[in-house]
């Protein structure tokens, strides 16, 4: 059944069609199944070879693909609740009570969005800690570490503008709390939350401002930035295993027990 | 390939500089003028012009509204007026710490912020808590309709009454 599909699958590979879109056609050869991943705008990001051992579990834990997976959840519903969100004053905190009790599945969809983020936040977390853990920041991987902390830090800033959007008590004064935070910034505070705001009080521009930093701003940094940190992880060698890793690690990993 | 060298002789009067060098500083320095225009546009479009935000000066109605020794908060805009015995004053209801909105808690004369548990006296003095300053006195008045004027926008030093 298994060896039907593929051949099956081969064949339309093969096809003048699939050709002329993918360029790369089936073949059982490495060189074949390297074209697949080349040739592809999206996978050419990846590494062309992996190992098998690093694709289980113990080797990551899988955070990183899990943090995607959530990033991913957060657009599929992010751009859904849009369609029945308005970012005005009068309106916003009634759409979130209709998400919650007129339309169909939007309750479900809502706390899919809510529940995602704190799991994407958390996970965020656990990926660095992981990475940190493991020495796998240390070079030639050091620039893939500071793109992974502006990554934290959109992630964190997409909590934060997320979290206004509903309107309700707790989202008004977190953001004045938030805001009130940036403005203690030296020389520049009251500026920056004035332009945060778009005035001088958490009101109509506030809220405009932040559902555009949260669905158009925010969200394209982080494709952005998860675009070259996935490049960076085939331009420095692949995924980190410490097995791996040139002579100078080797001889101070070995002397340590295992994590 | 010899109009390359030829264009890249450099002149008696500027040497040092050829052409292809000028136009390289000119382009770099257009980007430049481009650049810082460009973040000046973004720093006055991101820059309302026109806020609706409400006035500053408020009227908080007719002194024979707030008995003697009451603390009264008034959430739309968030002023808290006292009557002491020495006379009205008003206050800044907004916490100093991080603009929380206080209120004023009878039972412990005292008033407290919700957000971070500052508390101060009814006169705005911090009594405990992370607030980095006592809450602002407001400039209060009483307009010739004999109402209780406010403006939110300016402090007074405290200890100002207003006697009616």
């Amino acid at each position: 059944m298994n060896a039907t599909f593929t051949a099956y699958f081969d064949q339309v590979r093969n096809t003048r069609v699939w050709r002329s879109v993918f360029r790369s056609g089936a073949g059982p050869s490495t060189l074949h199944n390297s074209l697949v991943i080349q040739q592809n705008v999206f996978l050419h990001l990846l590494s062309t070879k992996v190992r098998k051992r690093m694709l289980e579990f113990n080797a990551t834990w899988y955070l990183g693909t899990l943090t995607l997976g959530t990033f991913g959840i957060l657009v599929i519903t992010g751009i859904l609740l849009m369609l029945y969100y308005h970012p005005s004053v009068p309106q916003a905190y009634a759409d979130t009570k209709d998400l919650q009790f007129v339309v169909s599945s939007g309750q479900f969809l809502r706390n899919l969005h809510r529940w995602s983020a704190h799991a994407m936040v958390f996970l965020v977390f656990a990926h660095m800690f992981r990475v940190f853990y493991r020495g796998a920041y240390r070079p030639p991987r050091e620039f893939n570490w500071v793109i992974g902390v502006v990554l934290l830090l959109v992630t964190l800033l997409l909590s934060y503008t997320g979290y206004l959007l509903p309107w309700d008590q707790l989202a008004f004064w977190a953001i004045t709390v938030g805001s009130n935070i940036a403005s203690a910034v030296p020389v520049f505070g009251a500026k920056i939350r004035f332009l945060m705001l778009g005035g001088h009080f958490v009101n109509a521009n506030a809220l405009l401002r932040f559902y555009v930093l949260h669905c158009m701003i925010l969200p394209l940094a982080a494709l952005f930035f998860i675009a070259i940190h996935f490049w960076r992880i085939r331009k420095d060698g692949g995924l980190y295993a410490r097995h791996s890793e040139p002579g100078a690690v080797m001889t101070t990993a070995h002397t340590r027990p295992p994590l | 390939m010899a109009d390359e060298n030829k264009d890249r002789t450099q002149t008696a009067a500027n040497p040092g500089l050829d052409r292809r060098e000028f136009f390289i500083r000119m382009g770099l320095g257009s980007l430049g003028v481009a650049a810082a225009g460009t973040a000046a546009f973004a720093y006055q479009f991101l820059s309302p012009n026109v806020l609706f935000e409400p006035s500053p000066v408020v009227n908080m109605g007719k002194p024979e509204g707030y008995p003697l020794d009451s603390v009264t908060l008034d959430v739309d805009t968030r002023v808290f007026v006292v009557h002491d015995k020495e006379g009205f004053f008003a206050l800044n209801a907004v916490c100093t710490h991080l603009g929380c909105l206080t209120a004023w808690k009878p039972e412990i004369d005292t008033i407290a912020c919700p957000c971070h548990g500052s508390k101060f006296t009814r006169q705005g003095v911090k009594k405990e808590g992370p607030a980095p300053k006592p809450l602002p006195w407001l400039r209060m008045w009483l307009s010739d309709e004999g109402d209780l004027m406010v403006d939110r926008g300016t402090d007074i030093r405290p200890m100002q009454f207003v006697r009616v």
